[in-house]
């Protein structure tokens, strides 16, 4: 239970406020952790909210805080409200919240997704409100009832008297329940009615959680009902789009938009302004329609002053990384004393690795609808990050925040793109323009060409070996741009960014010196959090990097990983369970090989075999990958087998195709053609193994991202004794 | 000039510039948002849809090219998510972020019109044009054969017996499950 303790000593239950609705609303106010907003001068939280709303119409619905990107939190997050309420699954509805202080996810300081957060942020709190929900409803009952509530207990929807076989169903008595007071819960997760102690549930008692289940929002994808961000629409609602400075940095010198003006359609041209202060960064094109929209852009006349980074290359980047990385850089980790065991070694292992820009390429590319108005302005958004879309549109409308209302939509794919809110800003300063609710709409080309970037990465690393083939020293040196200095610019301290470092400097292998430094370096190109973040190029580095030692010391590379994380039990558990059920031990087919690879990520920890072949014109074939993972308690099974096998053709994306590159200061890459996903025809077998916990959970959004291309590399030297050291790996990287 | 076709069993006139891809018309003309756009290049599949049966790319083609024709867009696949590929989506649970479903679905529905019994070899060719960015793809290739055996139930023919009679049988289950196609 001391999870439980610790989360909700931080916890304060307040009074529920009803304000005009009808039935239950459990609503409890989470202090959160607020440095990073306090640090952006934002205002002290102080709301009271809801989770749960029972209608006398026996509806119950969950509001959902969180953004729906596919990640099924939807699902995940109504079952753990569910499991307390003892309410009927099928009966179950639910909602996106709106934009409310209520809703901060206290990881973050306030309402947004992200990090494999939901599921852990969401553990208690969800439960908590189902269960002050519960004890409301039978409190209610007993009332009615003129008996003590301890005579009283809730099943399926319905509160029941057992001694008099009476029964109410929860819609009967949730008006009355509204009225009572918030009930208190003690920091043991236990509610007291006096004559009886209603608790959090013991595992043991779950019915819902921890059992396979379907997601809620599938049936509304079967059918074109959804409604993504893209699909909004509004009573005389104008379609707009923005054609951007092609060159990072740069800005619009003049325009001529009389060609585009005239063209039938075309109700506007609209200068674009952006960042502090204000510099014309695009000029939009406002239509009755989308394709009109883009046919008007054609037809811009655009002089673009390109800026100071019109010769920024990826030979220039790469160059800066590599100079800076002959420096010291700030330290991240250091453990004993490893430049001196590295400089009395007698076997050394060193390797230079580098990791591309990669793009996001959601399915749904950035849009957004604002209607701003002279009092409040609405937006309707496929944010990750409903605070700063809030603030973002209260900003440019000149109301306050709770005058701007999020309206949370479906987002047809996130992976980190969607927590920035550049989208929104282009939208409200169109609708502010046209006086009229306006969709922006950005081509596959604006998406891919205008994104935040993962890291491009650099990283040299060493390793001294004893006799027996054990590392006694790791250093590496990381030289990448910061993600957090174009996010949260002020939060870096010293120079140190952890998201840059993360999946190599907390390395978990038993080596007695260690020492991680890091070279910020800040170039041109935006950054954005890519999911798995650090751990999607780090990953790669590291688990390529023990595969190295292990063929120098000629161990079998599981058995190196297993002898160096003996103390390590919930690594060591996922990897003997992937080794397991990829019978690491049995040879393969001729022609077939194997790698194989192990990384915590948001404290999951997945392990992942790759079987690959590769033909006589050097094509990488991944037949099958076998994911084992720990997330601590499961949640849905379902739910968590889909997210690792989404995470790994996303990494397989990563480790064979995907890569962003920069000539004359731009993307040279436009649309699927130039920068292409894996396809279904490339997508291997995939298993997924869960190992029992009893930890507190942990996300799967993210995890078994990182894994993929160290498991697929490390088979590739396998097949062919190549070590790939720069992804993505392509034919010509074997010949 | 306005362009007289049928969209869903019912007649449909548009009068839009000619050039107009079909996608556009549908999304921002007739307000109907299931057809998505992804890439406007016929390179991701999320804007599939039906002409005279065939899947086609709507983000490409342009109304001018629609006269006389039948469209089935994924509003019109079934009235009640009744069509054996919506009800394989909906028990194998396909869908993450759902955004490329419509388009997988609109592919998958053709594809299963004229391959009644896939091999996953020829499932790998008929999809690879549509992209999955969350990745679902496994979840589609279990869909597509589960929509395949429950076809095949529909027809009563035993043992999934897949002469030319029952892929004609087929057809007319399809119509008859399908809709308006």
């Amino acid at each position: 239970m001391s999870a439980i303790t610790t989360a909700l000593d931080r916890r304060k239950f307040l009074k529920t406020s009803l304000a005009g609705a009808t039935g239950l609303i459990v609503g409890f106010y989470l202090p959160g952790r607020r440095e990073v907003l306090a640090a952006d001068g934002g205002s002290a939280p102080a709301a009271l909210n809801a989770f749960v709303h029972v209608s006398p119409e026996d509806k119950v619905t969950i509001l959902i805080s969180k953004s729906e990107m596919g990640q099924s939190v939807v699902t995940s997050l109504s079952m753990l409200a569910a499991e307390e309420l003892e309410c009927d699954w099928q009966r179950i509805h639910w909602e996106f919240a709106p934009a409310d202080k209520v809703y901060f996810d206290p990881a973050f300081g306030m309402q947004g997704t992200g990090g494999s957060q939901s599921i852990h942020s969401g553990w208690i709190p969800m439960r908590a409100a189902g269960l002050t929900a519960r004890v409301m409803l039978i409190t209610a009952a007993a009332q009615k009832w003129g008996v003590d509530a301890s005579e009283c207990h809730a099943e399926n929807g319905k509160v029941i008297h057992s001694a008099t076989k009476r029964s109410v169903t929860y819609g009967s008595v949730a008006d009355a329940a509204g009225k009572l007071p918030q009930p208190q819960i003690s920091p043991a997760g236990e509610v007291d009615l006096g004559s009886t102690k209603i608790k959090l549930k013991d595992p043991s008692q779950f019915k819902v959680i921890g059992k396979p289940t379907k997601r809620l929002d599938t049936p509304d994808k079967v059918n074109g009902k959804a409604m993504f961000g893209i699909d909004a629409r509004r009573p005389e609602m104008l379609h707009a789009s923005v054609e951007h400075c092609p060159v990072f940095g740069g800005k619009v010198a003049s325009f001529d938009g009389s060609k585009a003006k005239a063209m039938p359609g075309v109700k506007d041209v609209v200068p674009i302004m952006t960042g502090q202060p204000p510099v014309m960064t695009g000029v939009a094109v406002v239509a009755d329609n989308t394709w009109t929209a883009f046919q008007g852009r054609k037809a811009l006349q655009i002089q673009w002053d390109e800026g100071p980074n019109a010769n920024a290359s990826n030979e220039t980047i790469f160059r800066e990384f590599e100079e800076r990385a002959q420096k010291d850089g700030v330290v991240s980790r250091k453990d004993g004393d490893a430049p001196g065991a590295m400089a009395s070694a007698t076997h050394k292992v060193e390797a230079i690795y580098r990791a591309p820009y990669e793009a996001h390429a959601t399915m749904e590319p950035m849009n957004c609808v604002a209607d701003v108005q002279p009092d409040r302005v609405d937006i309707w958004a496929p944010t990750q990050f409903q605070t700063p879309s809030q603030q973002i549109a209260a900003a440019i409308a000149g109301v306050t925040p709770d005058k701007s209302f999020v309206h949370t939509t479906y987002l047809g794919g996130g992976f980190g793109r969607r927590g920035w809110s550049d989208f929104v800003t282009e939208a409200c300063e169109l609708s502010k323009a046209m006086k009229a609710p306006v969709q922006v709409t950005w081509k596959r080309e604006d998406d891919m060409q205008h994104d935040y970037y993962r890291p491009a990465s650099y990283i040299k690393m060493a390793a001294s070996l004893d006799a027996n083939g054990n590392p006694t020293a790791f250093t590496a040196r990381v030289a990448c741009d910061s993600i957090m200095s174009w996010f949260f610019p002020g939060s870096i301290k010293n120079g140190m960014d952890s998201s840059s470092v993360e999946g190599v400097s907390d390395i978990a292998y038993d080596i007695p010196n260690v020492l991680v430094d890091y070279q910020l370096t800040a170039g041109p190109v935006p950054m954005g959090f890519w999911r798995s973040v650090g751990a999607s190029q780090n990953g790669f580095f590291s688990e390529s990097f023990i595969d190295e030692c292990a063929a120098a010391a000629k161990k079998d590379p599981y058995e190196y990983r297993k002898a160096l994380l003996s103390k390590k039990p919930r690594h060591l558990g996922v990897l003997n369970l992937a080794a397991e059920k990829a019978e690491w031990s049995k040879p393969l087919p001729k022609g077939m090989y194997r790698g194989i690879a192990v990384l915590e990520a948001f404290d999951t920890y997945v392990a992942e075999v790759a079987e690959i072949s590769i033909d006589k014109d050097n094509n990488i074939k991944v037949h099958r990958i076998v994911c084992a993972l720990d997330c601590g308690q499961v949640v849905n099974p379902a739910g968590i087998e889909q997210q690792a096998m989404g995470a790994m053709v996303f990494g397989l994306t990563q480790t064979l195709k995907g890569e962003i590159t920069i000539d004359k200061g731009r993307v040279q890459q436009a649309n699927f053609d130039t920068n292409e996903p894996l396809r279904l025809n490339e997508c291997p077998k995939m298993e997924v193994y869960i190992v029992p916990s009893t930890a507190e959970p942990r996300g799967m959004g993210e995890p078994a991202v990182p894994p993929v291309a160290p498991a697929v590399c490390n088979a590739i030297f396998a097949a062919t004794g190549k070590r790939i050291r720069k992804l993505p790996v392509k034919p010509e990287d074997l010949a | 000039m306005a362009i007289h076709f049928t969209l869903n069993g019912k007649p449909q006139t548009l009068d839009v510039n000619p050039d107009m891809p079909l996608l556009w018309a549908l999304r921002d003309t007739l307000n109907m948002t299931g057809t998505k756009f992804g890439c406007g290049m016929a390179l991701c599949g999320a804007c599939t849809v039906h002409i005279d049966g065939e899947a086609t790319r709507s983000c490409v083609t342009p109304v001018s090219s629609l006269a006389g024709k039948k469209v089935t867009t994924i509003e019109g696949l079934s009235p009640d998510r009744s069509h054996p590929v919506q009800k394989a989506w909906m028990e194998i649970d396909v869908p993450q972020c759902g955004y490329c479903q419509s388009g997988q679905i609109m592919s998958a529905a053709a594809f299963l019109a004229k391959t009644p019994h896939p091999t996953d070899a020829q499932i790998d060719d008929a999809m690879a044009g549509n992209i999955c960015r969350c990745g679902t793809y496994n979840q589609i290739r279990r869909a597509i054969h589960h929509a395949a055996q429950m076809k095949a139930a529909a027809t009563n023919v035993p043992n999934g017996n897949a002469g030319s009679d029952a892929d004609t049988a087929q057809e007319r289950a399809d119509v008859l499950v399908g809709g308006a196609e």
